[in-house]
C-alpha cells in the first residue's frame, strides 16, 4: 500500500438482493486533500462512505483507511476517522456541549479536555450561544454545524462528510465550507459527497464522478471539464436585432458550428481561449449591427460533465435510480 | 454470518484488562447519557415512580379488599412484595424502548464509527436502566411504607431484597435488550410490554397467591421467575404469607439466582450478537 494515499478502495462491491449498491468501485485519495463524490441519488455514494468508515463491510474488494484495513482492522480505522452522516447523529434530548463532551469521553479524552475541546468547536462553529440548550431546539443548520463539531472531536485524520450541506441555507453552508478547508490545511484527508455540482467544484481538489456503483470517471475539476470541451461563447440578441446575422458571425469566428435557441434568442458556439477571442467577436458582432441583451463565456459546468460521461444528466440520473437510492436506505 | 466469522477488527495492540478497562468507562459515559436524557425528560421515569404507585394503590384499596389470603397474612404485606417482582421484570420493555429509539437515529452510526467497544451502547443502557430502578425501589417502598408495609426481619434482609431483586432487574434488562435488537421501532417494543410482559406479572404470585389456580397455570406460576422474586422478598421482608410446596416458593432465593445467572449467560451474549449483526449488513 502507499503511504500518500489515506484512502484507498479496490473491487468494493456491496449488493442488496439484486441491486448492486456497490459494483466493484475503485477509489484512491491522497493525504492532506478533499475528493468531491459527485453522482445522482442511489449511486453508491453513502454505500462507500458507509463501507469505508466500518458500518458496512463490503461483500468484496477492499479498502485502507489512513493505512489501516477497513474490515480487518476496523478498531484502528475508528480511532482515526471522523464521520457526519445524512442524517445528524446527535442526541436530541441533550445539550450542544452534552454532546461533544460525550463523543470526547467517548474517544478517551479524559473529563477536562473534552470540556475544553467542546468550548472551542463551539465557538468554531458559531454555536456558543446555543451550546446549553437541547439540541432539539436547534435549527436544520445548528444541528448539522454541531453534527460536524463532534465528528472533528478526536482531530481525525480523514473525515468522511456524506453530504454535509444539503438542506442547509447559505450562512451555514459558508461556516461548513470553512471548516472542511481550515481542516485540509491541517492536513486531514476528506471526502465528501455531495449531489451538488457547485459544492464539488468550490471544495474539492479532485473529483470522483459515480454512477451505479462505479467511479466512471475522476480528476481535477478542471481535468473533468477538458474531457466535455472547451469554453463556449453564449450571446442573447436583442428582440429587434437579427439571429441569423449573429449566428453567421459567429460560425466564422468560432471553433465550432454554433447551436441557435430561437426561443431563448441565444447562440452558442465553442471558442478555446475564449477570453482573448471575445473583442474580435463583439467588434464583427458590432460591425454587422447585431445588438446584444447579453454576451459570455460559458465553462463547462459538472453537470455538462455528468451528462457527457453517462448521456444523463444527474438530475433524471437521479430520477431513474430513485427506487434503488429508497432500497439502499432502507437496508444500509 | 455468525459472530465467530466477523473480524477480529478491535484486536489491537491493546491488553485484555486494559480493553475491559475502557469497555467499562466507555459503557458508563453512555449509561450517564442515558441518565442526563431523563433529567431533561423526566417523563421517562413514569414506569419505576407513577406506575407503581398506582399499582400499589389500586390493588391495595379496590382489588385487595376482595382478596383474602390463605392464613389469613395481611394483603398489603403480599403485595408490595409481589410489585417488586412486577417492577423489577417490567424493565425489559423500558430497555427495548430505550434501544429500538436509540437504533431508529442517525445516533447509533455515531457510536459504531468510534473507537469504543461494540457492547458498550447495550452495557451503558442496562445500567442506566438499573440505576432508574434503584428510584423505582425506593419510590416502591416509599409508598409501600405509607399502606401499612413493613419491614419485619431488620434492613440487612431488606437490602439483600433489594439487591436480588436488582439482580434479576439486571437479567431482565438484557432480555428486554435482545427485544430491542429485534423490533424496529419503540411503539413495538412499548406494545409487547402489553402483551407479554403484562400477562406474564398477573400469572404469577405476585398479586394473588397460587394456590386458587388451575393446577397447569399454578405450575407456571409458581415458576414464573417474578414469583421468585415476589416470594424471596416475602421471606426476606417478613410477614405472615403463603409458600406452596413447588420448589422454587421453597427456595426462593436460590431460584431469583439461577434465573437471573441464566437469563444473562443466554440473553447478554444473544443481545451483543444480534447488535453486531443488525449494525453490520
Amino acid at each position: 500500500m502507499n503511504a500518500r494515499f489515506a484512502i484507498e478502495a479496490a473491487g468494493l462491491v456491496k449488493a442488496y438482493g439484486a441491486t448492486r449498491a456497490l459494483d466493484g468501485l475503485d477509489l484512491q485519495v491522497a493525504a492532506g486533500s478533499i475528493l468531491g463524490m459527485l453522482g445522482p441519488n442511489g449511486a453508491g455514494k453513502t454505500t462507500t462512505v458507509r463501507v469505508l468508515s466500518t458500518l458496512l463491510r463490503p461483500d468484496e474488494g477492499a479498502a485502507r483507511v489512513a493505512g489501516f484495513d477497513v474490515v480487518a482492522e476496523a478498531g484502528q480505522v475508528r480511532r482515526r476517522i471522523g464521520l457526519t452522516g445524512q442524517y445528524a447523529a446527535l442526541d436530541e434530548s441533550l445539550t450542544g456541549r452534552a454532546n461533544l463532551i460525550m463523543v470526547g469521553q467517548l474517544c478517551r479524552q479524559p473529563r477536562k479536555r473534552a470540556r475544553q475541546r467542546a468550548a472551542e468547536l463551539l465557538e468554531q462553529f458559531d454555536l456558543a450561544g446555543a451550546a446549553d440548550r437541547g439540541v432539539k431546539t436547534y435549527s436544520g443548520g445548528m444541528r448539522r454545524r454541531l453534527d460536524l463539531a463532534v465528528s472533528l472531536v478526536a482531530g481525525p485524520s480523514v473525515l468522511f462528510l456524506d453530504e454535509p450541506t444539503t438542506g442547509l441555507d447559505l450562512p451555514s453552508r459558508m461556516v461548513t465550507w470553512a471548516a472542511v478547508r481550515e481542516l485540509t490545511s491541517g492536513g486531514t484527508t476528506v471526502l465528501l459527497t455531495t449531489q451538488q455540482l457547485d459544492e464539488a467544484d468550490q471544495l474539492a481538489d479532485r473529483i470522483a464522478v459515480v454512477d451505479r456503483g462505479r467511479v466512471i470517471a475522476e480528476g481535477t475539476s478542471a481535468e473533468l471539464k477538458d474531457k466535455v470541451g472547451g469554453e463556449r461563447v453564449l450571446l442573447t440578441v436583442a428582440p429587434q436585432s437579427g439571429l441569423a446575422v449573429a449566428r453567421d458571425v459567429l460560425a466564422r469566428l468560432a471553433d465550432g458550428p454554433p447551436n441557435v435557441d430561437a426561443a431563448q434568442r441565444s447562440v452558442e458556439a465553442p471558442v478555446t481561449g475564449g477570453a482573448r477571442r471575445m473583442p474580435e467577436i463583439v467588434r464583427e458582432l458590432d460591425a454587422a449591427g447585431v445588438l446584444l441583451d447579453d454576451l459570455g463565456i460559458r465553462r463547462p459546468s459538472l453537470d455538462d460533465v455528468f451528462l457527457t460521461l453517462t448521456g444523463r444528466t444527474a438530475v433524471s440520473a437521479a430520477v431513474s435510480t430513485a427506487g434503488e437510492a429508497d432500497d439502499e436506505k432502507e437496508v444500509a | 454470518m455468525t459472530a465467530m466469522a466477523l473480524p477480529a477488527g478491535d484486536a489491537t495492540a491493546e491488553p485484555p484488562l486494559l480493553r475491559a478497562w475502557w469497555a467499562l468507562k466507555n459503557s458508563l459515559v453512555l449509561a450517564r447519557r442515558s441518565i442526563a436524557r431523563i433529567a431533561r425528560e423526566p417523563e421517562q421515569l413514569i414506569d419505576v415512580t407513577i406506575q407503581p404507585v398506582i399499582f400499589v394503590l389500586l390493588f391495595t384499596y379496590v382489588f385487595g379488599s376482595a382478596i383474602h389470603l390463605p392464613g389469613g397474612g395481611s394483603y398489603h404485606q403480599y403485595l408490595i412484595s409481589g410489585m417488586f417482582g412486577m417492577t423489577m421484570a417490567g424493565t425489559a420493555p423500558g430497555t427495548a424502548v430505550g434501544l429500538t429509539a436509540d437504533m431508529s437515529t442517525g445516533l447509533i452510526d455515531r457510536f459504531r464509527s468510534l473507537p469504543i467497544a461494540r457492547s458498550a451502547v447495550l452495557v451503558g443502557r442496562t445500567m442506566s436502566d438499573l440505576a432508574t430502578l434503584v428510584l423505582g425501589i425506593v419510590v416502591l417502598a416509599g409508598t409501600g411504607l405509607l399502606v401499612g408495609w413493613r419491614i419485619e426481619r431488620g434492613i440487612g434482609n431488606a437490602l439483600l431484597a433489594a439487591g436480588l431483586s436488582l439482580l434479576f432487574a439486571f437479567a431482565m434488562t438484557w432480555v428486554g435488550a435482545c427485544a430491542g435488537m429485534v423490533l424496529r421501532s419503540p411503539e413495538s417494543a412499548q406494545a409487547l410490554g402489553f402483551v407479554l410482559f403484562l400477562p406474564l406479572s398477573f400469572v404469577s404470585n405476585a398479586f394473588v397467591p397460587t394456590q386458587g389456580m388451575p393446577a397447569w397455570l399454578r405450575d407456571f406460576a409458581n415458576w414464573n421467575p417474578m414469583s421468585a422474586v415476589a416470594a424471596s422478598c416475602r421471606k426476606l421482608f417478613g410477614g405472615n404469607v403463603p409458600s406452596p410446596d413447588a420448589w422454587p416458593m421453597q427456595h426462593p432465593e436460590l431460584a431469583l439466582v439461577i434465573w437471573s445467572v441464566g437469563l444473562i449467560a443466554v440473553f447478554a451474549p444473544l443481545a451483543v450478537y444480534l447488535y453486531r449483526r443488525k449494525v453490520l449488513r
